[in-house]
């Protein structure tokens, strides 16, 4: 093998141009062709008489190619003096278009400025791009439309305003896990069943996605069928019986709140079902109300008790999931004792305030985004008198932060 | 204002009590498109460049679909910098889309608009009855499929896979974040804007004097088309350069100062 022509004389170096495994051609720094090889020629199924002095680079592109060049590519070169990677497809001679990526550089001759171009075919590395390019559309299409599914379902889960409740100021927050993609398990209610008697419940199905949705709605609505006729250790029950009897195997818990208003003093029942208990809150102390009760969903025995309690316009009483008491720091929780703390400090304040207050530490402690779903609800017996029922409600919208 | 003034990036230099020469560059790249006009004007003007969203260095936040949904939008945001930057009696200068922009832009605000300064422009790319515009609706179409093909390559995530070296996203980088960056979605959506836009009923209310300046062999916006917006704009003087293609600005830079100079009766 003869090493020693490889640097070349003209000729061969020539022949080396011409044979190239690439298309290679120069302009003038308006883009006339002033040389090409023979692969393009050979490509294009052109010839160098009516290609050098003739035509243009851009005289080779195809329609949507040309606007290309002129609004990026000749912009680009004149700019920085190269491009690189720039796809185009070459128009051929018999009417086919030659899929390509293009390099080109500047190159400066004497007072001359030059364009120097390869054109290497890449028409299966194209079509492998317009397969990846329509695989990547087709995964934003469905990003967005299970986007969209899970807003709408998440929105069926919960109420879609705070009722008004003549007597009862009330503020209810929910943050779904992460950056809002996914279908939370928690959910919260409230609904009148006779006239001064509202029933409120929060809860929180185990895990997320379409099939905890379809629990947490199962679970919504059978509190809300069973609250007519029992009470909330009753709801409970049934609650408990209905997922043991439904194919699901997951897992609930549940607080459930019966409010009864009697000569403008309300009582409140409250049972839980695995839930951590409501907190009441006064300006000088805070305690967990209700008794701890089975979780839900697991055991044929259960156990649930009712604990009733009288609420003033002194007191609030909060509840809430695990999302906000065990929002966690270095394996550290929030815990409830922190809750009461801030129902404390901010008793005087509206119940939005309050409850915005716990939910920002919540997040604050756990750091964003936060990792499980957060549902909270905060009551206070409003005297009608005082016509102080708000009608607040901070839903924040999935993803937002 | 201020959020005004973070939507378009924008770079002022000159003369600081001269009058304001504004810059606009047109679809497919960014301010650098003036780098070798702009500068002369630094004299006598108060020169400033800026970069539509989402190119050059404008933030994509500032794109709004439904504002930009429309050259009207860009239109807005021109006037919007205009009046946070408290310049009136504006000589515009644009290049490609943003010569029609100019013209929106200077009909609905007359009063800070002083001269109007069109490279390159076309009211309607599209063919339509007797009107030649240069390109057919599959033109467009094949242009925006190259626009997918190519920003494919460009985005931030695909170029250091692209250059085959993932352990050296320092090679990505030099990729994408050269001269005429644009985000891939917006200026998807402002080539549609900008090549199915039809502004020919807006040329007749332009009253500010202005200038067409079209090259030679310039597929973009064809002789025809330049001697079309000419003959609509009551006071307009056509200027046909010797530079061929669509970007004099780049490729004749003097020969275009020469033809604005003229136009400004400015002598050197």
């Amino acid at each position: 093998m003869n090493f020693s022509a490889s640097p070349g004389d003209a000729s061969e170096r020539a022949a080396r141009y011409d044979q190239a495994a690439c298309g290679l051609l120069t302009t003038d720094r308006d883009g006339h062709i002033v040389d090409v090889n023979q692969t393009l020629l050979d490509w294009l199924g052109a010839t160098r008489d009516e290609t050098v002095g003739r035509r243009r680079f851009i005289d080779l592109l195809s329609g949507g190619g040309r606007i290309y060049h002129e609004t990026h590519f000749a912009p680009l070169v004149g700019l920085q003096g190269w491009a690189r990677e720039v796809a185009f497809d070459l128009r051929c001679a018999d009417g086919s278009d030659l899929p390509a990526l293009v390099n080109a550089r500047l190159r400066q001759e004497d007072d001359t400025t030059l364009i120097d171009i390869a054109v290497f075919g890449a028409t299966e590395r194209r079509m492998y791009e317009r397969e990846l390019l329509i695989a990547k559309q087709r995964a934003e299409r469905s990003e967005f439309h299970a986007q969209l599914l899970a807003r709408t379902l998440q929105d069926t889960l919960l109420p879609h305003d705070v009722p008004a409740i003549p007597g009862l100021e009330i503020a209810a927050a929910y943050l779904p896990a992460g950056e809002g993609h996914d279908i939370g398990g928690d959910f919260y209610d409230m609904f009148q069943i006779a006239a001064d008697e509202w029933v409120i419940a929060i809860g929180d199905v185990e895990g997320k996605g379409v099939d905890a949705a379809i629990v947490t709605a199962l679970v919504r609505h059978t509190i809300r069928a069973a609250a007519v006729e029992h009470g909330p250790a009753g709801v409970l029950r049934l609650v408990n019986r209905v997922l043991l009897a439904s194919q699901s195997n997951r897992y609930c818990t549940a607080a459930v709140l019966r409010c009864n208003r009697n000569d403008d003093v309300w009582s409140v029942t409250v049972a839980c079902g695995g839930h951590p208990l409501p907190i009441l809150a006064r300006s000088d102390h805070a305690r967990p109300c209700g008794a701890p009760g089975t979780l839900l969903g697991i055991l044929e025995v259960v156990d649930f008790t009712e604990v009733t309690v009288t609420l003033d316009s002194q007191s609030v009483l909060v509840a809430y999931t695990d999302g906000v008491s065990e929002a966690r720091r270095n394996g550290i929780q929030l815990g409830d004792d922190v809750i009461g703390d801030i129902a404390i400090s901010h008793i005087h304040r509206p119940v939005q305030q309050l409850l915005d207050a716990i939910i920002d530490e919540a997040i604050r402690f756990g750091g964003t985004p936060n990792s499980d779903d957060i549902a909270a609800i905060a009551i206070r017996h409003a005297p009608t008198d005082a016509a102080r029922h708000d009608r607040t409600m901070s839903r924040r919208p999935l993803g937002a932060r | 204002m201020a959020a005004t003034l973070q939507r378009n990036s924008y770079q002022m230099s000159g003369c600081s009590d001269g009058p304001t020469m504004l810059f606009a560059h047109g679809f497919g790249c960014d301010s650098n498109m003036w780098r070798f006009v702009a500068p002369a004007y630094e004299d006598r003007f108060r020169v400033i460049t800026f970069d539509h969203v989402g190119h050059g260095r404008s933030s994509p936040a500032g794109f709004d679909p439904d504002r930009h949904a429309s050259l009207d939008g860009y239109a807005s945001d021109v006037i919007e910098l205009c009046e946070a930057l408290g310049h009136s009696a504006v000589v515009f200068v644009g290049h490609s889309v943003s010569a029609m922009i100019g013209a929106i832009a200077a009909v609905r605000r007359p009063d800070l608009f002083d001269r109007l300064v069109m490279v390159g422009p076309s009211p309607r790319y599209l063919d339509d009855a007797d009107y030649v515009g240069g390109f057919t609706r599959s033109d467009i179409d094949s242009m925006l499929e190259s626009l997918d093909s190519n920003y494919l390559g460009w985005s931030s995530t695909m170029a250091p896979a692209i250059v085959g070296n993932p352990e050296r996203p320092e090679l990505g980088a030099e990729l994408t974040a050269s001269f005429c960056r644009t985000d891939p979605a917006i200026a998807k959506q402002f080539a549609r804007v900008t090549f199915l836009s039809d502004n020919r009923g807006d040329l007749d209310a332009v009253r500010v004097p202005t200038l067409v300046v079209q090259c030679r062999n310039d597929i973009i916006a064809p002789i025809s088309v330049g001697q079309y917006v000419c003959d609509h704009i009551p006071d307009a003087t056509f200027r046909v350069l010797d530079a061929t293609g669509h970007c004099p600005n780049l490729s004749a830079p003097d020969e275009t100062i020469g033809v604005i100079d003229e136009f400004l009766g400015i002598a050197r």
